[in-house]
């Protein structure tokens, strides 16, 4: 009603603040997909046989399988064959072996993000894995994580540094073949953090990786494999951003936990992929196969996301609950707004007796967004005295967007107790009108309610990452309304 | 401080004022009484910006500004407070988080620096006690799970909190019981001074028992029909509001 060109210019500043494309030199294969090509990528990594082996097999098995087309997105067809499968920053030698060899343009490429990698300059308590393309540039603290035994490190060192525990957990919460992108990933898949917490150590800071896809055409596979030993707790946060481009680009990613007795992940993500323009033109696919084991009694996962970005999210972190007493738990807030299309939820399978989980999502749709909620309870037989509690509610902003909740519950023991509630509102003129007439602008008037209505999830999220995002849902939600 | 000349206001091309004028100064109460669907909720509304009406002709002058060109929030800012008839629920939202955002905004259009945390909340707990508000209600969600008459007060503590120079109320006096209504009258009464203006829209004369007006106007039809001092009010109480039926109609012929 009243904007000044300097509102104006505040609003365009607000867009997607990471669209910048850092200018590096690159070691980039041609596009397109073969055996050949998982060689090299294999060979460049200088990995062992058995994980050429490892990828050969999941490789041959994906060309048997089809794209699943059960989720409530649209997309055209994506040509597997013009994607670009392995990208990284030039280094000499062999990549960097500590921060002083890491290029001074992806230093700052990160600063500018918000990341700083100069551990001097970090926030005290967090460890970062910078992942750029389809490698792992850098890794701080490693030594002094390593003092607590504490392993942090990218996957393709893992490979070297510790076969036996890649060999015995890579692959074993989400299978070669489980899905079509995992099987992709599997094969393909370029980088990644790798974490092993010994038995009975509290990780004595937080654990985070940073993911930037930079290349234009090049689809980012990463794989994260954290292994809680027994007794032990680790929490982990995860972030993601890309540059502005026309065309989509492919973020096919698998996270495996494993959980054993009495330990404890707390595994947080801010998903700020490149959401495509206000016309749904560019933006990121993320179709992400995340996967917790909870192997152990007692032991517990707790799955915290905060989805805003991407053009499409295909992702339903997931909770396998075989160990005795074990909880699983899943917060999620998800925001698609312009032409953003997200299918989201998760599967809680229920196996171990007396197993518990909790279920809190959060959809918010505006402009022509399509927010679907899909979650899987499933109770098997074995599971006496199991428990799930879900809450399920979806926010409308306008009245061209779209909500969904597709809720799948199997219940296979007479002793379980599962409960669901569901909610659907929009922000109404009477809430707006009232924020304003207590001195609140319209655009802050729906960030207040929008982070209001989240209040649950964001709560579970670490206390920087809270303030991240709700500014971030505000940034998103720019141009929502009015 | 507030002028309204000959204002004819449509919804959907339903006419619901019909030529109101009004002059309201700093430091006056006016009543604005009259039957249901005479116009009054249609009015305060208006003046605090709510969208969906449509100005035929008229003006509004705010302090030497035209009111009605500006947004709901920048009228907020220049001092016009509406308490709600009724007060909408907003889960989630921390209500003196809502509170403390709105004064601030006001503060910094006034060129005022952002109150702190410590500060505010010595006001808030301040302002809570003048309408005997319990300070668990600054905790909680704005106007979720309220009585009809907490948030009847909340709106009073909020107004108490921002300090307007014109405080239109839209029957705030409705669905009180008689201790409410004490202690929501009170609280307005600790808030009248000479710089400031209230707009008491009711249905009923028991709010002015507590809020000794300057001016009772009668809304009818969507004019004012006839403008008094308080004894107008009494008047309207002993007689009722029949008497307008005649009247009403042969000013509608006559026009």
């Amino acid at each position: 009603m009243s904007s000044t060109s300097e509102d104006v210019q505040e609003f365009v500043d607000k867009q997607y603040k990471h669209g910048f494309i850092t200018d590096i030199e690159t070691d980039t294969i041609g596009a397109g997909l073969s055996e050949d090509v998982i060689r090299v990528i294999s060979k460049k990594k200088g990995e062992p046989e058995f994980m050429l082996e490892w990828r050969l097999k999941a490789y041959r098995r994906w060309l048997t399988m089809s794209e699943p087309t059960w989720a409530q997105v649209r997309f055209d067809p994506i040509d597997y064959q013009d994607i670009i499968y392995y990208s990284a920053p030039k280094s000499p030698g062999e990549g960097p072996k500590s921060l002083d060899d890491v290029d001074p343009k992806l230093l700052e490429t990160y600063t500018k993000l918000g990341i700083p990698l100069l551990e001097q300059q970090m926030l005290a308590g967090i460890a970062v894995d910078a992942v750029f393309d389809s490698v792992s540039v850098v890794t701080t603290f490693k030594e002094k994580l390593a003092e607590a035994g504490v392993v942090f490190c990218p996957l393709s060192e893992a490979v070297h540094s510790h076969p036996e525990l890649v060999k015995k957990y890579l692959g074993s919460v989400v299978p070669t073949g489980d899905n079509f992108f995992s099987t992709l990933n599997s094969a393909v898949f370029s980088d990644g953090s790798f974490v092993y917490i010994p038995k009975g150590v509290r990780c004595p800071m937080e654990l985070s990786t940073y993911f930037r896809i930079n290349e234009a055409k090049t689809g980012q596979f990463e794989r994260t494999l954290i292994i809680a030993e027994e007794g032990s707790h680790v929490s982990y946060l995860e972030g993601c951003t890309a540059p502005m481009r026309d065309e989509n680009q492919l973020h096919a990613a698998v996270v495996e936990l494993v959980i054993l007795d009495n330990a404890k992940i707390k595994y947080s993500t801010v998903q700020n992929w490149y959401p495509g323009d206000e016309n749904g033109k560019g933006g990121i696919y993320n179709f992400v196969t995340k996967r917790a084991l909870c192997a152990g009694i007692n032991s517990k996962i707790s799955w915290t996301q905060v989805e805003t970005g991407s053009a499409i999210t295909w992702k339903y972190p997931s909770c396998v609950l075989r160990g005795e007493n074990s909880v699983g738990e899943f917060y999620s807030v998800a925001l698609t707004n312009n032409y953003q299309q997200a299918d989201t939820g998760t599967k809680m399978i229920h196996l171990g007796k007396n197993t518990r989980s909790t279920i809190i999502s959060k959809g918010i749709s505006a402009g022509h967004g399509e927010n679907s909620y899909r979650g899987l309870v499933r109770i098997a037989k074995t599971a006496e005295g199991a428990r799930n509690y879900t809450q399920c509610d979806s926010l409308l902003i306008g009245d061209t967007c779209a909500a969904h909740t597709f809720p799948y519950m199997e219940v296979g023991n007479p002793s379980a107790q599962v409960e669901h509630e569901a909610t659907t509102s929009k922000i109404s003129e009477d809430q707006l009108f009232y924020c304003q007439q207590r001195g609140i602008t319209e655009e802050d008037a729906v960030s207040m309610i929008v982070n209001g209505f989240c209040k649950s999830v964001f709560k579970e999220l670490p206390m920087e990452f809270a303030v991240e995002a709700g500014k971030l849902l505000s940034v998103s939600l720019e141009g929502a309304v009015g | 401080m507030l002028s309204i000349k000959d204002l004819h206001v449509s919804i959907d091309g339903k006419p619901i004022l019909k030529g109101i004028n009004l002059e309201v100064k700093a430091g006056e109460v006016h009543a604005i009484m009259g039957p249901n669907g005479s116009g009054k909720s249609t009015l305060s509304q208006l003046l605090a910006g709510r969208s969906g009406y449509t100005v035929d002709s008229g003006s509004v002058t705010y302090k030497d500004q035209d009111l009605l060109e500006l947004a709901p929030e920048e009228r907020s800012w220049e001092g016009v407070f509406l308490a709600f008839q009724y007060p909408v629920e907003i889960p989630g939202v921390n209500n003196t988080y809502l509170l403390r955002a709105g004064l601030n905004a006001i503060r910094k259009h006034r060129g005022e620096a952002e109150i702190n945390a410590v500060d505010f909340l010595k006001l808030v707990r301040e302002k809570a006690k003048l309408v005997e508000l319990d300070e668990s209600f600054l905790s909680r969600s704005v106007n979720q799970g309220f009585s009809g008459g907490e948030k009847k007060r909340n709106e009073i503590f909020q107004m108490a909190v921002l300090e307007p120079a014109l405080a239109i109320l839209d029957e705030t006096d409705s669905g009180l019981d008689i201790d409410a209504l004490r202690i929501v009258a009170e609280g307005i009464n600790k808030l009248r001074n000479e710089d400031r203006a209230f707009i008491l829209i009711t249905h009923y004369q028991r709010l002015l028992d507590y809020i000794e007006p300057d001016f009772v106007h009668v809304l009818a039809d969507g004019q004012i029909q006839r403008s008094g001092d308080k004894s107008l009010a009494l008047e309207l109480e002993r007689e009722g509001y029949s008497w307008l039926d005649s009247d009403t109609g042969s000013e509608t012929d006559a026009a």
